[in-house]
């Protein structure tokens, strides 16, 4: 059979190293050999894919954070959409798309998390979308609270929500984070420095009036970029 | 638009929101994977079992367990590994693998999720994946597609695992052939001499035995 065709590497003029000595926690993550390039084989332009394979995975969408529990959560309620597109600018569906966020008081449901801020006990922060066939998605949820980390002396993350998107490819995955406009802890983020200055922006959500609805939620764009393909196979 | 979205470290309290129930058993047997244990009481989610029908996967049933350490040799309890693989016969269940000679299991998906334990361990169940083709009509050995992130990692890191006893067909896979020879053991796991069907898998960050990582 034919050489599938291969997708684009990353971009190192984008991507973050994989050691930043300002994100300490990464300094002990990293191999301390080089990768070893390789070609992508069905192995690596393969992945979940075709109707309804996330659903029997994972189950059904959850795409309303506000209404997973018997009240409604503290905080600015929020619609966040976006798009799926590759470097091509094709639309990417299908994609499994998983969110995680704190609370509006900076404070994630997980057991480890010791930040002094109250749990909401109508608010998880946890949710997941496929993109539809244009590769849209669109999420309901709180704005999230900045909370303190370890790293340099008197460390805030600043408000972000973790975006994981699976697409039908192993090579395309992308683990990522959305901040919002106009945040001050954003340029002392030593995870968001980590992104290449020039393209740093890129993690940042543009607020938008279209997506806000009337008395109810404010809106914010995020859309992602995936590593696009040639078109073409390569015949042995 | 046009250009890469940078990726970010997944940050330390992700691992327990992507995996769900049964995310480790690729076969649908059983429950391995989830860790309620790390989730606030009442904020569970995504409970899922038997997706795809328990005892109906094809295939030689193999575990795989293994412990991931950062390059100071301190293990990674934080972390989560994804796999990615063919199913018995060598096929992979997606379009583009087009081989309409070889079956498709309607049970088997192939893709699984295993969030690293307090001492940096996974475990999966799975079945033994068949070889599939390699660049320029080479074959490549049965192997399984390793992704492992987590907080402190700003990239995914990714490799592979091998089976021992394919010999011959590790000696000719095309992947493992571009690994110098004295690394290429890294990515072969070995058979626990317990238990038959239970292959362990360490990845290594750094220290002698580094794990080869694959820029793919």
């Amino acid at each position: 059979m034919a050489d599938p065709a291969p997708y684009s590497r990353e971009d190192d003029a984008v991507q973050p190293p994989l050691s930043f000595a300002d994100f300490k926690a990464s300094v002990v993550r990293a191999p301390t050999k080089p990768l070893i390039r390789v070609p992508h084989t069905l192995t690596e332009v393969t992945g979940p894919s075709g109707e309804g394979v996330w659903e029997k995975l994972m189950g059904g969408a959850v795409i309303d954070l506000t209404r997973q529990h018997s009240g409604t959560p503290i905080g600015e309620r929020i619609v966040v959409s976006g798009r799926v597109v590759d470097e091509n600018d094709r639309p990417v569906p299908g994609v499994m798309l998983e969110i995680l966020q704190a609370n509006a008081a900076g404070r994630y449901v997980h057991q480890y998390d010791q930040h002094q801020a109250p749990l909401d006990p109508n608010f998880t922060g946890a949710g997941r979308v496929v993109t539809d066939a244009n590769g849209n998605y669109r999420i309901i949820t709180i704005k999230p609270a900045p909370y303190p980390w370890y790293n340099q002396r008197n460390a805030w993350r600043p408000a972000h929500i973790h975006f994981s998107l699976t697409g039908s490819a192993f090579a395309n995955r992308l683990v990522t984070q959305m901040y919002f406009p106009g945040d001050p802890l954003f340029p002392l983020d030593a995870i968001a420095n980590a992104a290449p200055q020039a393209y740093r922006d890129r993690l940042v959500a543009r607020f938008d009036m279209e997506t806000a609805e009337p008395f109810w939620a404010l809106g914010y764009r995020f859309d992602f970029v995936l590593r696009g393909r040639n078109a073409t196979p390569v015949e042995n | 638009m046009g250009g890469q979205t940078p990726w970010q470290t997944t940050g330390p309290f992700f691992h327990f929101g992507l995996p769900w129930s049964g995310c480790a058993d690729l076969t649908g047997d059983t429950t391995l994977g989830a860790r309620p244990d790390l989730v606030q009481p009442g904020h569970g989610y995504g409970v899922v079992e038997n997706p795809t029908g328990r005892n109906a996967v094809s295939g030689t049933r193999i575990e795989i367990a293994g412990h991931v350490w950062d390059n100071k040799g301190v293990p990674i309890i934080d972390g989560l590994i994804e796999i990615w693989q063919a199913n018995a016969a060598g096929r992979y269940a997606h379009p583009e693998d087009a081989r309409n000679d070889i079956a498709l299991d309607p049970h088997f998906i192939g893709f699984g999720r295993c969030a690293l334990d307090q001492a940096g361990g996974f475990h999966f169940r799975t079945i033994k994946p068949g070889a599939v083709p390699g660049p320029g009509n080479t074959l490549q050995a049965p192997h399984i597609a390793f992704g492992l992130v987590g907080p402190g990692f700003l990239k995914r890191l990714v490799t592979r695992i091998y089976f021992p006893e394919a010999r011959a067909e590790n000696a000719e896979d095309p992947i493992l052939g571009i690994v110098p020879d004295n690394r290429r053991s890294t990515l072969v796991a070995v058979k626990d001499p317990a238990q038959s069907n239970l292959y362990r898998f360490d990845i290594r960050l750094g220290g002698d035995a580094e794990t080869v990582f694959f820029d793919i």
